[in-house]
């Protein structure tokens, strides 16, 4: 069966989405992170357009703008502000064994695969084939969260991980309710300034945003 | 709806108006009017319930039952004894020179701004805002907690914001899930995520996607009450952030995220034909109950040990909910009041304690009782009440757990009862020498306030003895909606 050119460009797109996700999880430079991010966002716009545009809902062309304009514009400029500030555009984190980190992740999206199916069966959108691929790309965020030891990959992860969420509530819902969704953003936004006081505070603090230092409370 | 939206715009108003001017000589007296102006506001709230019974506002945005009412009335009057002991608190702290008064203009916008956002979590009737609320909570603490700028502040608040960011990202996707569910029943839009309309149709939703959905709701917001293996954040945060936040973030935060926990509970228990809710809850009320007990003898910091207690009263709290039934709820819900009021009245004691002896090592702290006895009793009275001695309100609902535990679930009685006496050892053991013996403390440059310690545990004590009528009323209806 031919599937209909809309949900085959959004397939296309979750696939974009998916190998970006990957891609994060092995960059080492910060600047190339931040933008993935941006491009993940991009994506993440157009996927939302797309099934706008196919089921004519209206309030998913809004939704795309908003995406757009922070995940795009707002919060890529806030991080590369952010870098420049702290003089850490170029830095290079050492990665422990990449290879090791794609085979778990090639796990994690077999296993977010196995937990979306009966979901998915349930989801009446066109979009629903995509929710495998929104939780394995929450899951491989939260991945990269772990393995990172520094301060700006880690926010970079968890931001990728909100997007992975928002993925996943166009794919099997066409999006929350406006409030909501203005809500969740504001949340973001804010949540991204403070942490750009608090790297500073960090820095200031430790003279590097290396998390290693910040191990020191624990129970002995 | 005047009064919801004054309970709700009086602390938004307070901190626009400590962010201008919160660095200023009676910033102090302005936080705590602006959280007595919240607390009357919140009165009046209270008074319309009781009258006019359950209240929907603003186009069912917004509901209040007998289930929030209490613990909207719990959060301003906390709020507003915790601003009252901040005032000297804090300028003891500032007299110190360790804060300086940027860092005061921050700290009284934030204070009065997380005060918003937990009423409006309590107040809203949106699961979808309720979220938006928990997190905006997390946002205005991380720098509460790391206010001192000190490594070992940053390290608690970076781990904080890491842990329940991932923790709520969780709750995120259950929101979304619950979501999905019931847009299949209510249709697309806003209404298909407002808590009354859920409730109507709750047995129509579909089982499985809500049993997931409670799953990731539970670790999410689990996470925030410091249920145990997600906990990891709390004795750091309540121990290095300032004690008036450590008193909020105890006595009130758990107490939020607790009720977003026994909403969803609610919703998925018209759903579901089984207990699956329930026994997730008594697992990880256990759990957390027994862990907290086993930690508490290790602690060498006050404010970390009693976070400790913290984590294990709301595990029990976690528990009588999983088990439910009108006998557990109604002990639930006034174990969650009663917690909330004693481990602030503690954290404000401790708090002065550490000052007067310049240190949270417990080991150097000795003999309050002989430089200022109000500070040895307030803390020894707040620790006997914590542990659960008669007559003190924590008695009555620990004995009202126990005793349906014994009859419905008799195989988690003895987890239960050897964790009580194991914390009951740890804290009593620890708490005694602090306050009797040879003393270490001195005097303080401000006069410690007092007064907000002895009326929390006179609360504690009147609960203890005798439940006024309108209260045991709600506490039964509330319980009754819980099931």
């Amino acid at each position: 069966m031919a599937l209909p050119l809309t949900s085959q460009l959004i397939n296309v797109l979750a696939a974009l989405l998916l190998l970006i996700s990957f891609a994060m999880l092995s960059q080492r430079r910060v600047l190339s992170l931040i933008n993935l991010y941006a491009w993940q966002g991009l994506v993440l716009a157009v996927n939302t357009f797309t099934v706008a545009y196919s089921t004519g809902q209206d309030h998913l062309y809004f939704s795309a703008a908003l995406t757009l304009l922070l995940k795009v514009l707002l919060l890529p400029w806030i991080l590369h502000r952010l870098i420049r500030k702290l003089n850490v555009k170029w830095d290079v984190e050492p990665l422990l064994n990449i290879p090791v980190t794609l085979l778990v992740g090639i796990v994690l999206v077999v296993f977010a695969f196995n937990l979306a199916l009966p979901i998915a069966q349930l989801a009446g959108t066109i979009t629903r084939s995509t929710l495998g691929i929104a939780m394995a790309s929450v899951l491989l965020s939260f991945l990269m969260m772990i393995t990172r030891r520094k301060a700006v990959p880690q926010v970079i992860g968890f931001l990728a991980m909100e997007n992975g969420l928002f993925f996943a509530a166009t794919s099997t819902t066409y999006g929350m309710p406006m409030v909501v969704e203005l809500g969740i953003a504001l949340d973001i936004l804010v949540g991204t300034l403070i942490l750009g006081i608090f790297f500073f505070q960090i820095r200031e603090a430790f003279d590097s945003l290396d998390l290693k230092h910040m191990e020191r409370l624990r129970e002995d | 709806m005047t009064e919801i939206l004054s309970v709700l715009g009086l602390p938004l108003l307070g901190a626009l108006l400590l962010a201008l001017w919160g660095h200023k000589r009676r910033a102090a007296e302005l936080n705590a009017l602006a959280s007595g102006a919240t607390l009357a506001a919140a009165a009046a709230l209270t008074a319309r319930v009781i009258a006019d019974g359950p209240l929907l506002a603003v186009q069912g945005q917004f509901f209040v039952d007998s289930f929030n009412v209490f613990l909207v009335a719990l959060t301003a009057f906390v709020a507003f004894t915790t601003a009252l002991f901040s005032r000297p608190y804090m300028r003891i702290e500032q007299h110190r020179g360790k804060l300086g008064p940027n860092r005061m203009r921050l700290y009284h916008s934030m204070f009065q701004l997380f005060i918003f956002t937990m009423l409006l979590a309590l107040l809203t009737n949106n699961m979808g805002i309720l979220w938006v609320a928990m997190e905006a909570a997390t946002l205005t603490t991380v720098l509460l907690v790391s206010l001192y700028r000190t490594p070992s502040s940053l390290e608690a608040a970076w781990k904080y914001f890491i842990l329940c960011g991932v923790g709520i990202a969780q709750a995120l996707f259950g929101t979304i899930l619950l979501y999905f569910a019931a847009e299949k029943v209510l249709g697309a839009g806003g209404g298909a995520l407002l808590w009354t309309q859920l409730n109507a149709v709750k047995a129509h939703l579909e089982p499985t996607v809500l049993s997931l959905a409670f799953v990731f709701l539970l670790v999410g917001y689990g996470t925030k009450v410091g249920l145990a293996p997600l906990h990891n954040w709390l004795p750091d945060a309540h121990a290095e952030g300032p004690t008036p936040v450590s008193a909020v973030l105890s006595g009130l935060l758990l107490n939020v995220a607790l009720y977003a926990v026994v909403r969803s509970k609610i919703l998925v228990d018209g759903a579901l034909a089984s207990h699956l809710a329930g026994n997730l809850m008594m697992g990880f009320g256990l759990l957390s109950v027994v862990v907290a007990a086993f930690f508490l003898s290790r602690q060498k910091d006050i404010k970390r040990l009693f976070a400790y207690s913290s984590i294990e009263h709301m595990g029990l709290v976690t528990f009588a909910f999983g088990m439910g039934g009108p006998v557990a709820s109604f002990a639930g819900l006034l174990h969650m009041t009663v917690h909330s009021l004693t481990k602030s009245a503690i954290f404000f004691a401790a708090g002065h304690a550490a000052q007067k002896t310049g240190t949270q090592i417990m080991d150097d702290i000795r003999g309050l009782l002989r430089q200022s006895p109000t500070v040895g009793w307030g803390l020894m009275l707040g620790s006997l009440a914590i542990l659960g001695m008669p007559p003190f309100g924590v008695f009555a609902s620990e004995f009202l757990i126990l005793t349906t535990a014994m009859h419905s679930h008799p195989w988690a009685t003895p987890f239960l009862l050897a964790a009580l006496g194991v914390a009951f050892a740890a804290i009593f053991g620890k708490v005694q020498p602090m306050v009797f013996g040879e003393t270490t403390a001195q005097r303080l440059p401000h006069p410690p306030a007092l007064l907000p310690v002895f009326a929390h545990l006179a609360l504690v004590l009147l609960l203890g003895l005798y439940i006024p009528p309108y209260l045991a009323d709600w506490y039964r209806q509330a319980a009754a909606l819980i099931g």
